[in-house]
């Protein structure tokens, strides 16, 4: 097989920064905060290459929808062994109302434009956690889907695909082209080492825009609020079994 | 939003960070704020992304390394240097092979030989990184294999000894050594009474060396030592690579040590050791030359890797000051402590600056060994003030094995001896002031 595949990364608070909720309670702090490839993305990113170094992929093509920043990210895409990388350049301000339907819509485009035979995508971004944008790319373009993978091998002309699902593992078999996510077991992502970083930088980032590819990214959601979760009450102390059975028939507990 | 939990998740899979604490009082907000946090968290009075992030002598490309090194430094070598530290022994070829294989043991090495073919500037951002590491030994380690055996070996070795050597030790296959001190020479290196001789087309080399870091696990040592015997004691020595594996080279001892215990130190005793006369390194008779040329690289490393351990450890110092009530009050909140806090972050801070500006002259060509000895003797002295005056905030609970301070008080210790003492520091600088007797005398 020499398959083309797309990756899609996005660019996430890091997932070790505290967050934090902005004071207009529209969203949370983004400036001046540290910001990473969304781990599930690197993950993608990683199979992909693992895949072409099984020689069943041919050219690997990572695309982030975002702010300028977005590169850095796509350059660690490339660093880590994607071949080339398309940045649909979405404003700060807007990028923040991009929703799935919004980002499955330029996906589903550019799949179609690069004849792209696979999808990889991370099964959720850590930031909005929508677990959205896979699945609707796979319906915008009628392909099949095998979400929360774990393992990808090649068989009988597809993919077998085994997903993470409740309580256990379901393998299935999808044909091509498809559209895949990742779930946090499929693999331990590498780092991009220096001599890679460097190669990386000479790598193409075509730009773009969603009007270039005729994607409407006019918000359909309204954020309403964002809010801290609600902090933990103080609990209280009892001196004996008998005042602790009494405080719970009291709490209606039991 | 499942944002919470997912994160909790991802964090458990994932190498970890040092955490991004929640400040608790106002004091500690205030204090973070002039604290540095490189490459880790928010710093909300800056807008400036951490992607673009440019310091002087860093551009953002030092930042993509310092990362990559980070990243390293946190899945690699944090979560296993409580097991090194307690075995007195740091696994050198396993750990080298992982951060050669990233690229970051040849920084400013020739591309030829495996390296990346950047300048000393990039060696100094990977060295400040490696401050994030909890174990002052292992950072000695790579400070020997990076920037103290290789310089003058890089410059003036010749090709089949790079390729033989200087290559492995890039990829981080072999591990590498320095041996400069005796037992009665070590700040006077001119008094060096190891010899080698020539007999045929070899060397045969007699003595022994002191104070070996590596020298337990090490492939390979550039020794200094006499080979022009007739030639006045500053022309008399030469670099020569002795592989370790060589008949006659005997470790005598791994020495027991106060701190630094996750790395090796060696006793090393030579008896009638055989290389081929090809191991020399450059002209015969240049060794203490290239030694003194080569201390200028080791001694601004050993000043740059010093200073995020300070940061880290007046961080955390607060951090507990913050937490920690008495008297009805937090810690932090005694004018005693976060004003030492904020001067010893404030002496930091300029130590970084006289680095960097170092730094910055040596990589455009200046000879800097006055500016690097300074580096070398504030670093040495800076990180024992800051080790104890945070000891002392900590309380009872420094003087526990529990925390890192107390790890952190041992290991610095050793920075003001190793590299050339506090004492050999403001030797060279009287010197090159024009004020010690020695410099009168001759005048």
């Amino acid at each position: 097989m020499s398959l083309r595949v797309l990756v899609g990364v996005k660019r996430v608070v890091d997932y070790a920064v505290k967050v934090r909720v902005r004071p207009d309670h529209k969203w949370v702090v983004t400036d001046g905060v540290k910001h990473s490839m969304n781990p599930f993305d690197e993950i993608a990113v990683e199979e992909a290459v693992r895949l072409k170094e099984k020689k069943i992929v041919s050219e690997i093509v990572a695309v982030s929808c975002g702010p300028p920043q977005s590169q850095e990210t796509l350059r660690t895409a490339l660093a880590m062994g994607a071949d080339k990388a398309i940045h649909v350049e979405v404003p700060a301000k807007d990028a923040e109302l991009l929703s799935p339907i919004h980002v499955a819509g330029i996906i589903a485009k550019i799949a179609k434009d690069e004849k792209i035979d696979l999808v990889i995508l991370g099964k959720q971004a850590i930031d909005d956690d929508s677990n959205q944008t896979g699945q609707m790319v796979a319906g915008l373009l009628n392909w099949p889907q095998a979400t929360f993978a774990s393992e990808i091998v090649q068989a009988d002309g597809g993919l077998k695909v085994t997903r993470e699902i409740d309580g256990g593992l379901e393998v299935i078999q999808v044909k091509l082209p498809a559209v895949i996510t990742t779930d946090l077991r499929l693999n331990q992502p590498r780092y991009a080492t220096l001599p890679n970083i460097m190669k990386a930088k000479k790598k193409p980032i075509d730009k773009k825009s969603p009007a270039d590819l005729g994607v409407d990214t006019k918000p359909r959601l309204e954020v309403v609020s964002v809010d801290e979760p609600p902090v933990r009450q103080a609990g209280a102390k009892v001196a004996n079994v008998e005042e602790l059975v009494q405080k719970l028939k009291e709490a209606g507990r039991i | 939003m499942q944002s919470v939990a997912c994160r909790g998740l991802i964090r458990r899979f994932l190498p970890q960070k040092e955490p991004v604490s929640s400040w608790t009082t106002s004091t500690a907000r205030l204090f973070l704020a002039g604290a540095r946090t490189a490459s880790t968290a928010a710093q909300p009075s800056k807008q400036v992304d951490v992607e673009e992030k440019t310091d002087v002598i860093f551009t953002n490309q030092h930042f993509e390394i310092r990362n990559l090194a980070r990243k390293l430094i946190d899945s690699e070598i944090n979560p296993h240097v409580d097991k090194w530290e307690a075995e007195g022994q740091f696994p050198g070829h396993a750990v080298f092979k992982k951060f050669g294989e990233a690229g970051l043991l040849g920084l400013n090495r020739d591309e030829a030989y495996g390296g990346m073919g950047l300048d000393f500037s990039y060696n100094i951002a990977f060295a400040e990184e490696l401050g994030y590491i909890d174990a002052g030994g292992v950072v000695s380690a790579f400070g020997v294999q990076t920037d103290m055996a290789t310089p003058a070996f890089a410059k003036y070795g010749s090709h089949e000894l790079k390729k033989q050597y200087l290559e492995p030790a890039i990829r981080g296959e072999m591990v590498a050594c320095v041996g400069v001190s005796e037992v009665e020479a070590g700040s006077d290196v001119a008094n060096t009474k190891t010899h080698a001789v020539r007999k045929g087309g070899d060397f045969i080399i007699n003595g022994h060396k002191m104070w070996i870091t590596n020298g337990a696990q090490a492939d390979w040592i550039c020794l200094v030592c006499n080979t022009e015997a007739d030639k006045p004691k500053h022309l008399s020595k030469s670099h020569i690579l002795v592989p370790m594996k060589s008949p006659g080279v005997t470790v005598a001892k791994k020495i027991s040590k106060m701190g630094n215990r996750s790395s090796d130190t060696a006793q090393i005793f030579f008896e009638d050791v055989k290389v081929p006369q090809t191991n020399l390194i450059g002209e015969a008779g240049m060794g203490f030359i290239y030694q003194m040329e080569q201390f200028q690289e080791e001694r601004l490393w050993c000043a740059a890797s010093a200073l995020i351990g300070m940061d880290r450890i007046i961080k955390s110092t607060a951090e507990y000051c913050a937490e920690r009530k008495a008297f009805g009050s937090a810690v932090l909140n005694n004018q005693i402590i976060y004003f030492t806090l904020a001067e010893l972050q404030t002496e930091v801070e300029a130590l970084r600056a006289l680095t960097y500006r170092a730094v910055a002259n040596y990589t455009q060509g200046d000879d800097v060994t006055l500016l690097a000895s300074m580096c070398k003797l504030k670093a040495g002295r800076l990180a024992r003030i800051v080790a104890d005056k945070c000891l002392q905030f900590w309380g009872g609970m420094g003087y526990s094995e529990e925390v890192l301070i107390s790890r952190y008080f041992r290991d610095t210790r050793c920075l003001s001896i190793a590299g050339g003492t506090d004492e050999i520091m403001l030797h060279i600088i009287a010197k090159y002031m024009g004020i010690s007797p020695e410099k009168a005398k001759k005048k």
